[in-house]
């Protein structure tokens, strides 16, 4: 184990991985001569040279589907969209080719591509910038997306989406970045579409993925100490495919839920979290599923608004609390009712 | 170079330099035209000041005729079937194009790679994809090139290196471009053709591949088949430059114009930008086709005039082939015609293949989500619920 922050644990994993094959590849605006926005590739162009570190023109849709290319004849690119905003404009590269091309031919040609690409606001860039829809791709089935929330798991999950031979959209944090953790020395590969429990508990079920998955950490552990609870969290880690499972099972055990998202409550990720839980664990609810999301505006720019907008620890707190109250006033009247 | 570039009949002092277009690269001329030349404009036709035929150049031209008929009866015989109900979706055919398909075919190796759209049937059976797997693609069955997964829009077969029609406009040229990176990558010698309408000049991804091609001298030709019309939409009417070759000189990079219903002209121009291509300088190649009928089977083709439809005729490459062919003394009107029945036979017989071929299994439905297996894959048929409806022990209620 290693201390190292996510930032890094990324950057190594990517060096490790091109000095391993010399099939894998880095493409995207400014990752060589700028060394990445977020300074994910720091470096890699001075040791691998311009073919292993391309970076290209501003042109999303151009160098996404020319790495998707690349990936039909064998190479493993790992392109990097400088935020999931601008992932837009290879919207069609992405859903209607990298997504389509290993069934739509059946089955003759694989797309080994990664995408990573970071999503997150409260950094004040306004509405454009700030976005996060990485359900758009976990919507298309042929792509898998992947969210790690700690530095182990950035490592882990890397690792198995480059050795993927399908097209993997890896989500970063721009608020992750910095954060640190332990980091194990061997290059295992996580499980691609397994959700971890990351931490046990009975009385609540918290959901969540990426930064939401962090929060739900902290605030269960806040909460263990203050009020004596005991959260159960999980951490999705991959939204396609969605490890429904684990959540229903957890759900089964604690009678409650809380989903957490960095997106729009409407049509979000929670949506499809809550409706799982009611297809596999209806009649073990004691409460309706909460869900916790961000404001349903394009993000303003001003701090006070865009903090207003974003969910914050208080807020999961509070529906933490709005839930449990829920199971006491049910729990309350079956009791009753047995009297 | 050879007499075959084209210049529009409107610019004739401009003919000499447009005809170097391969050999320096070209420049954006302000003063160029702002209509498309109509085809029946598009002068002088290469026949009327062609050399005499070698009898390499004849014994190619009869091949090219034989594949031209192939695609020919094909394409007839698809659109009887599509008439018929027995192909569904859309269905885009060659029928005009023929001379450009077998001229652009031609000048590949194996080795090479093509990338094109949804226009593709002709393409897919030049690269070597028997008729009889391209017809059961058609009719979406097991023995079909996709294994009916694909359909008319989306022929694919990596050990004849094509690499797929797309259905999107314009979706197969940042993908082209990417397999041009792979092979330059891998330091072969391999060229990747990608195809396209006219109108997939007037998206961006047309743009930002072409920039990147030439940024990185990826080793692929870009081919515009400008057959004047974008479903309905004139050349005229969409392109502010309608002479497309001349978007190349954006990106420094060559391009040719060359008549696409003479299959010599266009194997001719074909070879010279595949060459350059394989010396790492990508190329925009415009072939000046006609399309002979709709945009796809059931287009009745009602925004062409009387006029222009009844000059359709005297623009077919198939017959116009044959004619000169006999002219030339190169067959007699008897094996032409022998040809004819040859191919038509062959069309015939892909589609009894098609017909007798299985539909595939429904229980394959799933068998191509992901190459890498993964956990919890979504295995679920529409009326599948999610889980079994699981209940509560009853002890546990009101705990």
């Amino acid at each position: 184990m290693t201390m190292k922050t996510y930032r890094q644990a990324l950057h190594d994993t990517l060096r490790a991985e091109m000095l391993r094959d010399e099939n894998v590849f880095l493409m995207g605006e400014e990752i060589g001569v700028f060394e990445g926005s977020y300074k994910i590739t720091a470096g890699l162009l001075a040791e691998f040279g311009e073919k292993r570190v391309k970076d290209t023109p501003i042109a999303e849709e151009g160098f996404t589907g020319a790495a998707i290319g690349a990936a039909m004849l064998g190479l493993r690119p790992v392109v990097e969209i400088m935020t999931i905003n601008f992932s837009l404009l290879a919207l069609d590269q992405i859903v209607n080719h990298a997504a389509k091309v290993y069934g739509m031919f059946g089955g003759q040609a694989k797309v080994p591509l990664v995408i990573r690409t970071p999503g997150g606001g409260g950094q004040q860039l306004g509405a454009t910038h700030s976005q996060n829809i990485e359900l758009y791709y976990a919507f298309v089935p042929g792509m898998k997306v992947v969210a790690p929330s700690t530095p182990a798991d950035a490592k882990a999950l890397l690792l198995a989406a480059i050795r993927d031979d399908d097209p993997v959209l890896f989500l970063e944090n721009l608020a992750l970045y910095n954060t640190k953790g332990e980091v194990p020395d061997d290059d295992r590969p996580a499980e691609i579409g397994k959700a971890k429990i990351a931490r046990e508990g009975h009385d609540l079920t918290l959901i969540g993925y990426s930064r939401m998955a962090y929060i739900a950490k902290n605030v269960a552990e806040t909460l263990a100490e203050s009020e004596g609870l005991d959260i159960e969290v999980i951490d999705l880690m991959s939204l396609r495919p969605l490890d429904r499972e684990t959540i229903v099972n957890s759900v089964k055990k604690t009678h409650a839920a809380v989903v957490l998202e960095d997106d729009w409550l409407t049509y979000g990720i929670g949506a499809e979290i809550a409706a799982t839980i009611s297809d596999g664990a209806f009649d073990y609810l004691d409460a309706p599923v909460r869900r916790v999301a961000m404001a349903e505006v394009p993000m303003p720019y001003s701090k006070v608004l865009e903090s207003a907008a974003m969910p914050t620890n208080d807020d999961v707190v509070n529906a933490i609390f709005q839930t449990l109250e829920a199971v006491g006033r049910r729990l309350k009247k079956v009791g009753q009712s047995h009297d | 170079m050879t007499d075959n570039a084209l210049t529009t009949a409107d610019e004739p002092t401009k003919k000499a330099s447009t005809k170097k277009v391969a050999a320096k690269k070209v420049t954006a001329k302000k003063a160029s035209s702002k209509k498309a030349p109509a085809r029946s404009a598009i002068a002088p036709r290469n026949a009327s000041r062609r050399a005499a035929t070698s009898k390499e150049d004849g014994a190619r031209l009869v091949k090219f005729y034989r594949d031209m008929m192939l695609i020919r009866r094909f394409e007839e015989r698809a659109a009887r079937a599509y008439t018929e109900a027995l192909i569904g979706g859309y269905c885009h055919l060659n029928l005009g194009e023929e001379a450009a398909v077998v001229g652009l075919m031609g000048a590949l190796r194996d080795t090479d790679y093509l990338f094109t759209n949804y226009r593709e049937h002709g393409y897919a059976i030049m690269r070597g994809i028997d008729p009889n797997r391209a017809m059961a693609e058609l009719y979406g069955r097991v023995d079909g090139v996709s294994k009916g997964w694909g359909g008319s829009m989306h022929m694919f077969d990596m050990s004849h290196r094509l690499l797929g029609g797309y259905g999107i406009v314009g979706g197969q040229l940042p993908l082209a471009t990417g397999a041009a990176l792979a092979i330059k990558y891998r330091g072969l010698d391999e060229v990747v053709m990608c195809t396209m309408g006219d109108g997939t000049a007037n998206i961006g991804a047309f743009h930002e591949s072409l920039n990147i091609a030439a940024l990185w001298d990826l080793p692929v030709v870009f081919v515009v088949i400008n057959n004047g019309l974008g479903m309905g939409t004139t050349v005229a009417k969409a392109s502010a430059e309608p002479e497309i070759y001349k978007r190349a000189s954006a990106y420094a990079m060559a391009a040719e114009r060359v008549d696409g219903l003479d299959p010599q002209a266009v194997f001719d121009a074909a070879q010279r930008a595949v060459a350059s291509a394989r010396a790492g300088h990508p190329f925009l190649l415009e072939v000046v086709s006609e399309r002979l009928r709709g945009h796809s089977v059931v287009d009745p083709a009602k925004y062409r005039s009387a006029e222009e439809v009844s000059h359709l005729a005297q623009f077919d490459p198939v017959p116009n082939l044959a004619a000169r062919l006999i002219k030339e003394k190169i067959l007699t009107a008897a094996e032409v015609h022998r040809i004819d029945e040859e191919q038509s036979a062959l069309a015939d017989a892909a589609d009894a293949f098609a017909q007798s071929s299985a539909h595939p299994d429904v229980a394959t439905l799933f068998d191509y989500n992901y190459a890498t297996p993964v956990a919890n894959d979504s295995r679920r048929l529409p009326g599948e619920a999610l889980f079994v409806t699981a209940q509560r022990p009853s002890a546990e209620v009101g705990r």
